[in-house]
């Protein structure tokens, strides 16, 4: 018998997001938790996806898990690489693209994101990094995954900037606006973080259908700015495997940058 | 025949950027010209509006010389590890003194391929419900001529200066790249003068063998500069890896004002040029940035006809 291999919440935030993967084909991969999260899928529930890079990549087999998502590695055996133009043009905006895997600063309970400011745009407090491909990939691959750490400045009744659309103001009102602009976007179907696992109901508010062992609704409700909704069937997430760990730990991310 | 562009930095930069310019120093992480972004510095160019998809470190230490007044840009920051901070003192608070005009990656993209192909305005279907054209009034939906709904359009960017790096070019600047092409040939195309920096330079028949692989014809550039290792801390696929130890200190680095007018002092205005910098660098820092292993093309054959 083994003991259980303790692990950390960003451990635990990073295989949960990874197997929200499965059955997954083409995969658009954001900077940060959602590139650690995509190569552990790649390398476990998802075997077939074709890992998309903004920086102009399609079927990138990285060899290691670089600092920052323009890596010479995501070149080395992809492939294809194109211009930036050909990846968000044909790729992209030609609808090839199953997941847009993004991180955020702030959302809300409809899942729009916002990425550009914390306070007023002209005068912030905080000048984040902006848009970079969010925006258009919100819009255009066909449904939005987001990994981010919940906390009361993250999860917000009302975002600083809407940077990426989710469900508007609710489901109802979205696809309508989605249909009549001609969207190929369905908009988010999945929020992992260190404390959960959300998703969607029919009016497009989010739904905390999973609890991280450790996790607490007391914790889940101290961290959300509005009162969360939670599943009749709120299950338990399965622990991160030894399987999941070690490729964490050994392959993907030996230094501890995102793991820790 | 044609006759050599090739020139220093030092020339390139004095003849070819001027105050008050838009330059665009392109390079999606990949081959970004960070000599001459500090060859700027060193000449002491003023009001500069910098264009770059991710401003990336080397604009955080040209407006931190004092050299820009305004920012075009779709993602500012430190890929993996946080803000650029020397341009976040200078855009936060109500002491915010640079001007933004900030768009998403394919609307800069989209810029550019306007500029190049001489369009008014380039289509697409990004915006929609966010607050990015309220941020930037540029940005405007339009509606298609054809009766088929509304895009966004972004207008054309053409750069006084664009300034690239690539593996190689010939003496008539010819250019071959390879790895991420980010938006490289865009940015050049919509220039009214580019410069070329390279890691090599090549006789007219190395690019003449391989003419998919050339991404800048010669005819719109202005001058070659030859400058091995030109990128650091950016990176050159199949030459020299990026540097992300240095991306990592820059951090504490660039949060404290007096460290980073020392860094430039040590790392810019003290050196020469960029031979200075490699010597300074260190044959052992850049012996741990070559590949692992080499990883070849396998070679075409483009056939002869006569």
């Amino acid at each position: 018998m083994n003991d259980p291999v303790p692990f950390t919440k960003s451990e635990m935030m990073i295989a949960a997001a990874a197997r929200e993967l499965a059955g997954q084909r083409v995969c658009f991969v954001g900077v940060g938790l959602p590139n650690i999260a995509v190569n552990l899928a790649k390398r476990t529930v998802a075997p077939d996806l074709e890992l998309v890079y903004e920086a102009g990549v399609f079927g990138a087999r990285p060899a290691r898990l670089p600092l920052s998502i323009g890596d010479p590695t995501i070149v080395s055996g992809a492939t294809a690489a194109m211009s930036m133009f050909e990846l968000f043009a044909f790729y992209l905006q030609g609808g090839l693209v199953d997941v847009g895997f993004l991180g955020a600063a702030q959302i809300d309970r409809f899942g729009n994101i916002n990425t550009t400011v914390i306070g007023d745009y002209d005068h912030p407090t905080t000048r984040l990094p902006g848009s970079g491909g969010a925006c258009e990939i919100a819009i255009n691959a066909r449904q939005i995954f987001v990994i981010m750490r919940q906390s009361k400045r993250s999860f917000v009744g009302k975002i600083d900037f809407r940077t990426s659309p989710g469900n508007l103001g609710g489901a109802a009102n979205a696809e309508r606006i989605r249909r009549e602009q001609g969207w190929l976007g369905r908009g988010p179907s999945v929020v992992v973080t260190d404390l959960g696992i959300y998703h969607f109901d029919d009016d497009g508010e989010m739904r905390l259908d999973s609890l991280h062992p450790g996790a607490s609704l007391e914790l889940v409700r101290e961290t959300i700015a509005w009162e969360p909704r939670v599943s009749p069937d709120l299950a338990v997430t399965p622990a991160p495997t030894n399987a999941e760990l070690d490729l964490m730990r050994v392959e993907l991310d030996p230094g501890g940058a995102y793991i820790r | 025949m044609s006759t050599s562009k090739v020139a220093s930095m030092h020339d390139a930069v004095a003849a070819i950027v001027r105050d008050g310019d838009t330059v665009a120093i392109e390079g999606f992480t990949h081959l970004i010209s960070f000599s001459a972004g500090h060859e700027i510095i060193r000449q002491g160019r003023r009001d500069l509006t910098l264009a770059r998809m991710t401003p990336d470190l080397i604009y955080d230490q040209m407006v931190a010389a004092g050299v820009a007044r305004k920012l075009i840009f779709s993602w500012l920051g430190n890929p993996g590890v946080g803000g650029l901070n020397a341009i976040r003192r200078v855009t936060e608070g109500p002491a915010a003194s640079l001007e933004l005009e900030e768009y998403s990656h394919f609307g800069m993209v989209a810029r550019y391929t306007a500029g190049a192909a001489n369009l008014p305005f380039f289509p697409l279907r990004s915006y929609f419900e966010t607050d990015l054209p309220v941020a930037n009034p540029l940005i405007r939906p339009i509606d298609s001529p054809y009766g088929d709904g509304t895009v966004y359009a972004v207008p054309p960017l053409k750069p006084d200066v664009t300034i690239v790096h690539a593996q190689r070019a010939d003496a008539n600047g010819d250019t071959q790249a390879w790895g991420l092409l980010g938006c490289q040939k865009e940015a050049a195309f919509a220039a009214e003068r580019v410069i070329v920096v390279v890691e090599e330079l090549v006789d007219e028949a190395v690019i003449r063998a391989d003419p998919n692989r050339t991404i800048i014809p010669g005819l719109i550039v202005d001058a070659v500069v030859v400058e091995p290792w030109g990128a650091h801390p950016s990176y050159v696929q199949g030459t020299y890896d990026r540097d992300n130890r240095f991306y990592l200190d820059w951090d504490p680095i660039s949060r404290d004002p007096a460290a980073t007018d020392a860094w430039l002092a040590d790392w810019v205005h003290g050196l020469d040029g960029r031979a200075d910098y490699i010597e300074k660098l260190g044959e052992q820092r850049l012996a741990s940035l070559r590949p692992s292993a080499p990883a070849p093309s396998g070679s075409v054959d483009y056939g002869e006809y006569r």
